[in-house]
């Protein structure tokens, strides 16, 4: 029994300590968020802000047009989820319900796409879309997510793989055609996984920097994680505004992912049996 | 009965057709958004392309500068070489670690699991700020805990040598997805295998090396490539956090090719840069493929496949 309440509290130690390193940040950037100018540049450190001035979160939104930012990044998102559930969820379905030529050769192809490295393609379709005419829209952002995506397309049919043949049958036998097979019957019994992938790409897409970065120009046209990365650009120095939209930016992934944590735990589960 | 037979023929013949088209979709994405632009960037590599003037074939040119004549070529691949061989064997540790944690038979445990995956869920714009104002040198918190205790923190991001470092532990932060891979396999081994171990008196670090490890080494390999790839590919953190300095300590791959194509504009050189990091990417990948019981979904891909000569013609 002895061995068992040290072995215990060598787990919490540990819990407690990893706890530290994964929260820590979380906390100090609220603290200095809620500071003022001369506490934050204080030494020795103030840890604990001295108002709690709540009204930096208002500031920090209007120095930039940060409405207008979130309005794009909302846009974004929204738009490429529909994509990703709308095409995830058929090619899904035509990969794990039918035999058809070249189908495990296409399915691996599948794959191998998730090994290509961002800049081999991203060269190419930035030119691509200059002259698409798409740059400096949110269109090079939202488009692409209609043609599904690799990672969610396995992830769906792995899910599907377990659903048993005789649904789809039973189906055909009640005058279903496949299209409505798939709509009626397999989409909503893909709801979990679907909301898992749902959630991914909220978090992918709303926390991506680089393709905004580069396909983006104008003010106007710039995302939330744009328009914060360019707030640390030009004012160097102002940290209370730049940890004040961070808080911001990261409210929604994590209600996000506090609404989904059961999907995204059993889905990456799903994933790698 | 003669129109019946045509129609039911007309039928199977769409009904050929159906499964191209649910895949229909990714079909022409793949073409356009993959493929396309991966065949485009394989031919602008052969080639001198400037954004303003014509592009110029030169053959193996950018091939051949880029290893004798590009000095950053080397430095920067050594960079991102240094941060995989720190980043790889510590996130694959401390990923492991939590999720042996997290399994554990204690109060409030799922609590844990949230706060270990929390910052997975934040961007890399996002972490670069909050990292960079803890690293900071003059008010930063590391440093000034570090001082509490009596020693001299390092200067973190200002300092060449310690600038991968702080890189690393900043995206140590996300190793939450890697955590919930290896926690999910970790809960799928059979309660039996422990217990009986418990009966014939192995401790819990017994129990980790003859059990767990044997039976989660599939995953450790996945997350190991899915790791290395990651390391091999950082930009955004580099980007954010040092922008390549102090000195070019941090100048890494990423932000080389990334340079090269749409700073210097030099799209043909940047495109041989990035199918030279491809094919990195795919020799490690192939180590993957060949070692079959570590694709796990390759397995169930074999199960599910109908016998042979079964259907068809």
């Amino acid at each position: 029994m002895k061995t068992s309440a040290w072995y215990k509290t060598i787990i919490y130690s540990l819990l407690v300590l990893f706890s530290i390193y994964f929260l820590f940040p979380f906390i100090w950037i609220v603290l200095t968020a809620l500071k003022t100018e001369s506490e934050v540049y204080q030494y020795p450190l103030v840890f604990f802000p001295g108002g709690w001035r709540f009204s930096n979160f208002v500031d920090a939104w209007n120095a930039q047009p940060f409405s207008k930012y979130l309005l794009n990044s909302i846009t974004i998102t929204v738009l490429t989820t529909i994509g990703q559930i709308i095409s995830c969820s058929m090619i899904a379905y035509g990969f794990s319900r039918y035999e058809f030529k070249f189908k495990n050769g296409l399915f691996i192809l599948l794959l191998a796409t998730m090994m290509i490295p961002w800049d081999v393609t991203m060269i190419p379709l930035y030119m691509q879309f200059n002259l698409f005419g798409w740059i400096n829209t949110l269109k090079p952002l939202i488009i692409p997510a209609f043609f599904g995506s690799a990672y969610y397309v396995f992830l769906l049919r792995q899910f599907l793989m377990g659903v048993p043949k005789e649904l789809e049958h039973a189906a055909k036998i009640d005058g279903a055609n496949d299209f409505q097979t798939y709509s009626r019957i397999f989409v909503p019994i893909m709801k979990a996984p679907l909301t898992l992938i749902a959630v991914l790409n909220i978090l992918s897409v709303w926390n991506d920097y680089l393709g905004p970065l580069i396909f983006l120009q104008d003010r106007s046209k710039y995302t939330l994680a744009l328009g914060l990365a360019a707030f640390k650009g030009v004012h160097e120095l102002q940290i209370i505004p730049i940890m004040s939209i961070t808080i911001l930016m990261i409210i929604p992934p994590v209600i996000a992912f506090l609404f989904a944590q059961k999907y995204i735990v059993e889905g990456i589960s799903g994933a790698i049996k | 009965m003669e129109q019946a037979a045509k129609s039911y023929k007309r039928a199977r013949k769409l009904a050929k057709w159906t499964p191209y088209l649910f895949i229909s979709p990714w079909i022409v994405g793949i073409l356009l958004f993959t493929v396309g632009p991966l065949v485009f960037s394989l031919i602008m590599s052969f080639f001198n392309w400037p954004v303003t003037s014509k592009p110029k074939f030169i053959g193996l040119g950018n091939y051949s500068k880029m290893f004798t004549d590009d000095p950053q070529f080397y430095k920067s691949l050594w960079i991102t070489l240094k941060f995989a061989i720190f980043y790889v064997p510590l996130s694959l540790g401390i990923s492991l670690i939590l999720a042996l944690l997290i399994t554990q038979n204690v109060k409030g445990v799922k609590i844990f699991r949230t706060i270990f995956y929390l910052p997975a869920v934040v961007s890399g714009v996002a972490v670069s700020i909050i990292w960079g104002w803890i690293f900071n040198t003059k008010y930063g918190i590391l440093n000034y805990a570090l001082s509490l205790l009596g020693i001299e923190g390092p200067k973190w991001l200002v300092d060449p040598n310690s600038a991968i470092i702080s890189i690393v532990i900043a995206s140590a932060w996300g190793v939450g997805t890697m955590m919930l891979i290896f926690y999910t396999n970790i809960k799928g081994i059979s309660p039996d295998l422990y217990e009986s171990a418990a009966i014939d008196g192995a401790g819990p670090f017994r129990q980790f090396w003859s059990i767990t490890l044997p039976l989660i080494t599939p995953t450790l390999f996945f997350n190991l490539i899915t790791s290395t790839i990651s390391a091999l590919q950082q930009l955004t953190l580099v980007l954010l956090l040092t922008n390549g300095g102090p000195l070019k300590s941090t100048y890494f791959y990423g932000l080389f090719v990334y340079n090269n194509a749409f700073k210097h504009h030099k799209l043909g050189y940047a495109s041989a840069n990035a199918w030279f990091m491809f094919i990195i990417i795919l020799l490690l990948t192939a180590l993957i493929f060949r070692s079959s019981s570590v694709w796990v979904f390759y397995e169930n891909e074999v199960k599910n496949k109908p016998a042979r000569g079964g259907k068809g013609k």
